[in-house]
């Protein structure tokens, strides 16, 4: 059943990236464009030039932090979608951060922004992750649905208190110099112009940590076990519901750092598009790159070219920019697809001797109904 | 009772039903014969193969070999659905009701043709189902709200209600309490008198004798045979278990008077459904001594495995080791007190996609991993001399999934084993094996017993049981109800306090 299971996984794979070329490629004639054209704009082009190749960089930067942070999540069999709420209260937090610290040295202002929005992101995941392991409450629902209450209330900021007394507009004051971060090109002369800043780096520390932890340490031994086999994992004397609470944490920490790298890196400021739901296209990268950290790392960067080369076909090919949110939502539904079709083979019921007057396990359940032990990528 | 009926009047014929799962045979080649218009119980152990034989009949299970007849003509059954067309419904052990749902959307479910639905039709069905058959079932009454013994009606009016001419219950009285086997029993003689004929799976002798016209009784996936529902529960009991080769091996006592080891003292616990599972449980295990126990399946060996290796609650009473108490504690705590555990679903218990050596390591993850940083190098030397001492045709590096049955059992042993439990509770530890493997993990325990273990074993083997253990306890609905020496163990004696007979041979 071991090696079916990777075949099968595959050949779901190869399926999902015909139905992704051929769903975008008749987007692509529909917009009038040569498909073979467009492929080489969207995916190729961006590379193949030092400023879009940094752009590129660039717009990865927010997806390689939230994928991260789903991955992890996704890793221990925490069903974490509220990667964007998180992300947004780790943005709250480094604006308010940003706005008062007129005056004070950036290495003081710029760890204390990462903190802050690290425990902002990791609070706004605490209440589900807290339900989960007590209560038995599917994390799915809770993390899901608390996304729009942080947009409500990144949007009650922005019209109450935080509005801009100068211009009027729904955004907060521009943050303090000190907390904005650096720009690579400022420091590594190599690089040339770009909007690249330190929050890049941050986010490919953080992956390399992450691989790390996950893939050579106890902690992420117990991760591991825990995401693959919860009975196993509390079997052999792991505490499950203490490491699940605790990835919980750290995916949305890891996600609120993402809401401080937007804010002290591109915006400045908080605005209500601060992330255009960089939160969810963060599953989308966990999922492309099989939840593992390398395939988080290419994923996200294969996201990052398709926008920046998404936004140049405008010019070069006149193929409207809907057209790159047609490829991404088609890589999305896709993936997310085929995600459900390789679960609903893997836990359909198998053909096994039943399980004669063996009790039903008793409460709380290990994990919510329907949510199937993650695979174990390759490391 | 009766044993009439002609040849012609068969209901339904199995032939030569062989089904394999990887190395287990579950059904050998079984013929079973159900005559129309009796009760026909299936008796036999836990893993005998009874569920499985009918679950081949209802189509939930695809043989690998045989044929079935119903009413004479033979008949392909692929799927439930063929075999509802063909007069057979299931009611198993867990129901497929929708909880939400009232009875009567219950009943309808799946046979509702058309766009329209004609619950008012479908309400006087059930009405007159219920009513013919003398069940009682409120049309209105949502399911979730009725008790286990309502539901197991539902399900035997949901099977009516498509004009099932055979029925089969799988452990019906598994659930109930007593006065809702009255009932339930009340229920089968309407049916029976309506001319449909019902298969009984059951473990229990007394009520087998009480309800059934023949008796088939199976063991490790064989007819062992088909007897009369009047016959001798000795006898039955005797058919069940099969003969122990008692006396074999028999080691000398190597333990002495003294405190005991492990001391288990007015053990209460719930089982899966909430009900009441082990009732004030005294045992003491003392170092070198294996104890046995025995018991049908269901009578709460499970639930004192678990409890005792830190996975189940206990309500009341106590477990300790050497003095330290461990009830409730949790399974690391039960580990640090010495205690190794070798448990009935090995499958669950491992992490079958992370490699053997990872699972070697698992109850002492920090031991290999200097601060925090897995060592690699110690993990794989220790894999490799586990694998090199317990003979498991394993590398390393597979994952724990692709090994066979018997090797998935060596890699727990040699988890456990190697780190010289002082106590060990091992349950069913040759289930499903063959019997080289099967012999290899006996000789273990015994090993471990000569070094000075105490080991608490439970098995539905009872020439296992009695070869390997120097006491045996039955139990019994959760209750101590025998204590013997393996060396005055005879089957009969076992067999009737295994039944519940307690009193009739004054133990």
């Amino acid at each position: 059943m071991a090696e079916n299971r990777i075949g099968r996984f595959g050949m779901i794979t190869i399926g999902a990236i015909i139905t992704i070329l051929a769903v975008s490629g008749s987007a692509f004639v529909i917009a009038g464009a040569n498909p073979i054209a467009a492929y080489e704009a969207y995916f190729i082009t961006p590379l193949t030039r030092e400023f879009t190749l940094l752009e590129v960089l660039n717009k990865a930067t927010p997806i390689l932090f939230t994928g991260t942070a789903v991955a992890i999540a996704f890793r221990a069999g925490y069903w974490n979608i509220g990667v964007e709420g998180q992300l947004l209260m780790g943005a709250v937090a480094a604006a308010g951060i940003g706005q008062l610290v007129h005056g004070w040295p950036a290495l003081v202002v710029l760890p204390l922004m990462v903190g802050a929005g690290a425990l902002a992101g990791a609070a706004w995941a605490l209440v589900p992750a807290l339900l989960r392991v007590r209560l038995g409450i599917d994390e799915v629902v809770t993390t899901l649905l608390l996304n729009p209450v942080a947009l409500l209330v990144v949007q009650g900021l922005l019209h109450g208190p935080w509005k801009d007394p100068e211009t009027g507009f729904p955004e907060s004051p521009r943050i303090a110099a000190a907390a904005e971060f650096p720009q690579l090109s400022e420091f590594i002369p190599l690089i040339g112009r770009s909007r690249l800043h330190l929050g890049f780096v941050i986010a490919v520390v953080l992956i390399i940590v992450a691989w790390y932890v996950l893939s050579r340490t106890s902690t992420g031994l117990r991760v591991r076990a825990v995401g693959l086999s919860p009975h196993g994992a509390r079997f052999a004397g792991i505490r499950v519901e203490r490491t699940l609470l605790r990835v919980a944490l750290v995916s949305g920490a890891i996600a609120g750092v993402a809401g401080v790298s937007e804010v002290a890196g591109i915006q400045f400021r908080l605005t209500e598009g601060v992330s255009p739901g960089f939160g969810y296209t963060g599953v989308v990268v966990a999922m492309l790159g099989g939840l593992a950290m390398p395939g988080v790392l290419l994923a996200g960067l294969l996201l990052g070219d398709l926008s920046v080369g998404a936004s140049s076909a405008v010019r070069s090919l006149q193929i409207p920019s809907q057209v790159g949110d047609v490829v991404q939502g088609t890589l999305l539904l896709v993936v997310i697809g085929a995600l459900a079709v390789y679960r609903w083979r893997t836990t359909r019921e198998d053909d096994r001797p039943p399980d004669e007057g063996e009790p039903e396990p008793e409460e709380p359940p290990d994990r919510p109904e329907g949510a199937a032990p993650v695979e174990e990528p390759p490391t | 009772m009766t044993t009439s009926g002609g040849r012609g009047d068969l209901a339904a014929e199995l032939r030569g039903i062989t089904k394999r799962f990887g190395d287990l045979v579950a059904n050998d080649a079984v013929d079973l014969d159900l005559i129309r218009g009796e009760v026909h119980a299936l008796l036999g152990e836990n893993g005998a193969g009874k569920t499985t034989l009918m679950r081949v009949l209802y189509g939930l299970t695809h043989p690998d070999a045989g044929t079935i007849a119903v009413d004479g003509r033979p008949v392909t059954i692929r799927a439930p659905r063929d075999a509802i067309a063909a007069g057979i419904g299931m009611v198993t052990q867990h129901f497929s009701l929708v909880q939400p749902m009232t009875v009567t959307e219950n009943v309808i479910l799946g046979r509702a043709a058309g766009a329209r639905l004609d619950l008012t039709a479908a309400r006087r069905a059930v009405e007159e189902a219920a009513d013919r058959f003398g069940i009682a079932v409120r049309p209105d009454a949502v399911v979730e709200d009725l008790s286990v013994g309502e539901q197991q009606r539902v399900e035997i009016v949901k099977a009516l209600a498509r004009d099932c001419r055979v029925l089969i219950l799988d452990e019906p009285t598994a659930v109930l309490v007593p006065q809702e086997v009255d009932a339930l029993f009340g229920t089968l003689r309407r049916l029976i008198d309506e001319g449909l004929s019902v298969v009984f799976i059951s473990h229990k002798l007394g009520e087998v004798r009480t309800i059934s016209d023949r008796v088939s009784v199976m063991r490790r996936g064989q007819m062992v045979g088909t007897a009369a529902g009047d016959t001798d529960e000795r006898e039955l009991a005797r058919m069940m278990v099969g003969r122990p080769a008692f006396g074999v091996d028999r080691q000398e006592p190597l333990w002495h008077d003294g405190e005991a080891r492990l001391q288990i003292r007015g053990l209460s616990a719930h089982g899966g459904h909430g009900l009441a599972a082990l009732h004030e449980v005294e045992l003491d295990v003392h170092a070198g001594e294996i104890v046995g126990v025995a018991g049908v399946s269901g009578n709460g060996q499970t639930e004192l495995a678990e409890v005792l290796s830190g996975m189940r609650r206990a309500t009341a009473g106590s477990v300790s080791v050497e003095g330290q108490e461990l009830v409730n504690r949790g399974p690391e705590t039960v580990m640090a007190a010495g205690v190794g555990r070798i448990p009935e679903d090995r499958h669950a218990s491992l992490v079958l996609d992370l490699p053997v050596s990872l699972n070697l390591i698992m109850e002492r993850i920090d031991d290999y991993a200097p601060r925090g940083h897995l060592d690699r190098t110690a993990i794989g030397a220790h894999a490799e001399e586990l694998i090199e001492r317990y003979r498991i045709k394993a590398r390393p590096n597979d994952r724990v999934a692709t090994l066979s049955g018997g090797n998935i059992q060596k890699v727990l042993l040699a988890r456990v084993l190697s780190r010289d439990p002082k106590v060990v509770i091992v349950s069913q530890p040759t289930r499903g094996l063959d019997v080289g493997a099967s012999e290899y993990v006996r000789e273990e325990l015994l090993a471990r017993r000569a070094e000075g273990a105490a080991i608490l074993l439970m098995s539905e083997d009872l020439d296992e049981l009695v070869s390997l253990s120097d006491r045996i306890v039955v139990l019994y609905e959760g209750r101590i109800v025998g204590r013997i020496d393996a060396a005055d163990a005879d089957p009969e004696h076992l067999g009737m306090l295994m039944a519940g007979r307690a009193t009739e041979v004054g133990a």
